[in-house]
């Protein structure tokens, strides 16, 4: 597979949230606002892409019977240094993402691109290929902060955009509902119908 | 009265896939039919019930800054919270192991029938995250983290359950080819969801 393509496809063809259905968890949960989704996208991007890489330097010599608690170990490993690095210098944004963070542990998506990847792969493949799925992640997660902060507080990174161009004197109200943990989950369906309804190859068949 | 308030806030109110989202991978994966759906919700129950109590021992006597004051007055000021994540998922990773076995041992055909799930429990977000609540709400016995465990796990069934026998039911429907499958779960979902806002409100 050509490089460019291992980062190309899981943005939209291959994405890890709309089509291969991972990582889901996390991206309803920390899109309230645009800026712990785009935290949480980074954060997850560098687990995904680091872990990608060093299973797959060490892929030859992992037995296959252990091979999910030596993933989970450096998976493990990664987040905490993750977390720790976002403590210190995002320390508001790291209370609000509170547990999601040590979540990254489970999210399908490490573990998903890990074994269908990073344990038949190429060290340098895999590095891509974790960034790749990363930034597919990415910008679903900034897609959903977008929307959802934007009609459900008025503002966007924190920053009162309604209120400056005036949208609440003309009678505009902030749409409480999409902020609300159930819209989340409509928006992706919403998502992948638009995608799908572009990618006919993608819808399922039954 | 505690424990059963603790029980029934978890089941409704505090429901792991529709307040907080957890477990929703294997929650999509696996709802295509409700007995598989059931299996699977009594597995990541019980491992629930067994993993977050331990959890809660190794946290109030190994992680919590000055836990290790029971060893040796020395020790009183070392933290090992951080250590927590690393701990837990081993703990959950050991456990679900044995229950894989039990299962393969005792009823082979839902260990068939359940395929790469099982192990897949280990990292079901679901678990992990019954222990970080845990973790993080600081109950004061092992009486309410019990409690919670079980709720926990039972509104995770429930969900679930819930989601699998309305997905059963939606193969006879006339859905848009863009929405079938994955699309039209997420939107069922939402909308399951908006009726458990309901419960939002309850004071018990």
């Amino acid at each position: 597979m050509k490089k460019l393509d291992l980062i190309k496809l899981p943005f939209s063809k291959n994405n890890p949230i709309t089509v291969q259905v991972l990582g889901i968890c996390s991206c309803l949960a920390v899109t309230a606002q645009l800026k712990p989704a785009v935290v949480m996208a980074i954060s997850v991007t560098v687990v995904v892409a680091l872990a990608n890489l060093i299973i797959s330097l060490m892929r030859k010599s992992i037995p296959p019977r252990i091979r999910i608690i030596v993933q989970l170990v450096v998976v493990s490993a990664l987040v905490i240094l993750v977390n720790q690095v976002l403590t210190a210098f995002v320390y508001d944004v790291s209370k609000q993402l509170s547990v999601y963070v040590g979540l990254i542990i489970t999210n399908c998506i490490v573990m998903g691109r890990l074994e269908a990847f990073a344990m038949s792969n190429k060290p340098l493949d895999s590095l891509l290929d974790g960034i790749g799925n990363g930034l597919g992640y990415g910008v679903i997660l900034v897609i959903l902060g977008f929307v959802r902060e934007l009609f459900g507080r008025g503002t966007l990174w924190g920053y009162p955009i309604f209120e400056k161009l005036g949208l609440y004197n003309i009678g505009y109200e902030n749409n409480g509902f999409v902020i609300m943990a159930p819209m989340a989950l409509i928006l992706v369906g919403i998502i992948i119908w638009i995608q799908r309804s572009h990618n006919k190859e993608l819808q399922e068949k039954s | 009265m505690e424990y059963f308030n603790i029980f029934v806030k978890s089941i409704f109110i505090d429901n792991m896939i529709f307040a907080f989202f957890l477990g929703m991978c294997s929650y999509l994966a696996v709802s295509k039919t409700v007995k598989t759906s059931f299996g699977l919700g009594v597995a990541v129950t019980f491992v629930l019930l067994i993993t977050v109590p331990v959890n809660y021992l190794i946290d109030k006597y190994l992680l919590q800054p000055g836990a290790l004051a029971w060893l040796s007055p020395s020790l009183a000021d070392v933290d090992l919270s951080f250590l927590s994540l690393i701990l837990f998922i081993a703990v959950i990773a050991a456990i679900v192991q044995i229950v894989e076995m039990v299962i393969e041992k005792y009823s082979p055909a839902l260990y068939n029938a359940l395929g790469i799930f099982l192990p897949l429990i280990a990292v079901n977000c679901a678990v992990l995250g019954g222990s970080l609540f845990m973790q993080q709400r600081g109950y004061s016995s092992i009486g309410e983290v019990t409690c919670f465990a079980l709720g926990s796990g039972i509104g995770w069934l429930l969900a679930i359950v819930g989601i699998a026998a309305i997905r059963e039911r939606l193969r006879y429907s006339a859905i848009p080819p863009a929405l079938k499958g994955v699309g039209i779960t997420f939107i069922i979902t939402g909308l399951m969801g908006i009726a458990f806002m309901s419960f939002m409100g309850i004071k018990l």
